[in-house]
């Protein structure tokens, strides 16, 4: 008996047909084993461990998926993928799961990490790489968390581990333009 | 004329908070005869945060500096373990028609797909070239830890064992210290979540360095500055159940190897760790 045949038919598989499209993986494939969430870090962290991700994108419980943090504070360490026994790389569903929220510009549950990387894009887009005092300010100005991370402040200044000003990459503008260039070729497959 | 020639793509971390493992890294290659070329004009990986957020620009980014390392006409060796992972996966990436002609686009340039990346693990673990050790490290007890992204996946980095990852093991061996058997060596340290999840990479830092200090570690050796800054630069702020402090010094592995060929603390940049590791080196007379 398939998976596909004990699923309720009446349940939507919209969301299992986009996270397949967009990580190329058989969400079918999966047999529930557990071995993903064994070996997961993160798991204890997380609202749904990734076995449980797997089954809920199976049976099409959408909204239980869609609202979870799971994807937010999955470290993309890899050991679930290099663990499955199905072969079912399951950080990269992860991580099309957090794609998608992105791209959706639903609202993220772990409010944290998504300000965090849209700021450390941000400083590489302007700079072309990253500058640690910077990423720290801002961060504390866009998450609203003002006093984070300053008590290593001092100890990283005297120990020469923080610029303070950003070094701006020769040919900065090149790398503004791959941001916009990728943003079209994805845009222009969305519609195409 | 050095032996071997390649370029350097440092990354971002080890042009600030993790500058030693820069320093050291210079330091050590020009004693062995190797020439680094930084390339110029490297810019930003994306790490985790460009490829969860669109596979396109994951791999675009670190094809800008592929294409200016092809361009070098040398091996490219990269100490960071994130840059070398999604190095290696643009690599993957250009192999697939689809994906290499998506990239070649949002260059607007050509890639070819047979570009030498090599991480600095592998460079420096002994088998590619040896290492003329004048202080052996003898008596200190080393807990290597990989992390993840120098193993996983295998199909991309084509490394080590994923599960018992050995080399850097052979290669502190091979420098006279004694390399521990233990669990941690290449589960996750919360990765680069200690700004958004600091609960998260406290508590996953701390089991590692627990088990390595509870099997007698001395230090523990690291080849990524992720890892090297939530072990070392967030190690204070762990407590342990009885409230002592761990005080287990973090070492990038090219400072081990440094100590080995005589260099100096001074030299290796070993004060600018958060936990000091000179009162241990010099109990065990090896700074």
């Amino acid at each position: 008996m398939t998976v596909d045949m004990i699923t309720n038919p009446t349940t939507s598989n919209q969301l299992r047909k986009l996270i397949e499209a967009r990580s190329g993986q058989k969400m079918l494939a999966c047999y529930q084993c557990g071995k993903c969430t064994a070996g997961c870090r993160a798991a204890y962290a997380m609202d749904l461990a990734p076995r449980q991700i797997m089954r809920s994108i199976q049976i099409g419980l959408e909204d239980e998926v869609l609202t979870c943090n799971s994807y937010w504070v999955c470290l993309q360490c890899q050991v679930c993928s290099a663990r499955c026994p199905r072969e079912i790389d399951i950080a990269k569903v992860m991580e099309s799961l957090r794609q998608l929220a992105i791209a959706e510009k639903s609202k993220p549950p772990e409010k944290e990490v998504a300000v965090f990387n849209r700021i450390f894009l941000k400083m590489i887009k302007r700079y072309g790489r990253v500058y640690e005092a910077g990423l720290a300010a801002f961060y504390n100005l866009f998450s609203k968390h003002f006093f984070a991370n300053l008590s290593l402040v001092p100890s990283m200044l005297f120990k020469r581990k923080l610029s303070i000003l950003p070094v701006k990459v020769k040919g900065a503008k090149k790398i503004a333009r791959i941001f916009d260039r990728v943003k079209e070729i994805e845009n222009e497959k969305v519609s195409g | 004329m050095a032996e071997l020639v390649y370029s350097y793509y440092p990354g971002c971390a080890l042009h600030s908070s993790s500058k030693e493992y820069d320093i050291s890294t210079r330091l050590v290659c020009e004693a062995l005869g190797i020439e680094l070329r930084e390339l110029e004009g490297w810019i930003c990986c994306g790490a985790s945060s460009a490829h969860t957020t669109s596979d396109l620009l994951g791999l675009a980014l670190p094809a800008q500096t592929l294409k200016i390392a092809e361009e070098s006409d040398l091996p490219l060796v990269v100490p960071c373990a994130m840059c070398f992972s999604r190095l290696k996966f643009t690599i993957a990436g250009l192999k697939d028609n689809a994906t290499r002609n998506d990239i070649n686009k949002a260059l607007d340039e050509e890639l070819g797909q047979e570009i030498e990346v090599e991480s600095l693990l592998k460079v420096l673990d002994g088998k590619t070239i040896s290492i003329p050790v004048t202080k052996p490290l003898t008596g200190l007890k080393v807990a290597c830890y990989y992390g993840c992204l120098l193993v996983r996946p295998l199909e991309v980095t084509s490394l080590d064992d994923i599960e018992n990852p050995t080399m850097m093991d052979g290669l502190v061996q091979n420098l006279g210290a004694e390399s521990i058997d233990w669990d941690f060596k290449t589960e996750c340290c919360g990765a680069g979540l200690p700004i958004a999840r600091p609960d998260m990479v406290l508590d996953l830092s701390y089991q590692i360095l627990s088990q390595a200090k509870s099997l007698g570690a001395d230090c523990v050796a690291v080849a990524c500055p992720m890892c090297h800054s939530n072990l070392d630069m967030q190690q204070k702020k762990m407590k342990s159940e009885d409230g002592q402090r761990l005080n287990l010094p973090i070492l990038y592995f090219t400072q081990l190897i440094g100590l080995a060929l005589g260099l100096s603390a001074k030299e290796l940049a070993l004060r600018k760790h958060f936990i000091n590791p000179l009162p241990m080196l010099r109990d065990k007379g090896l700074a």
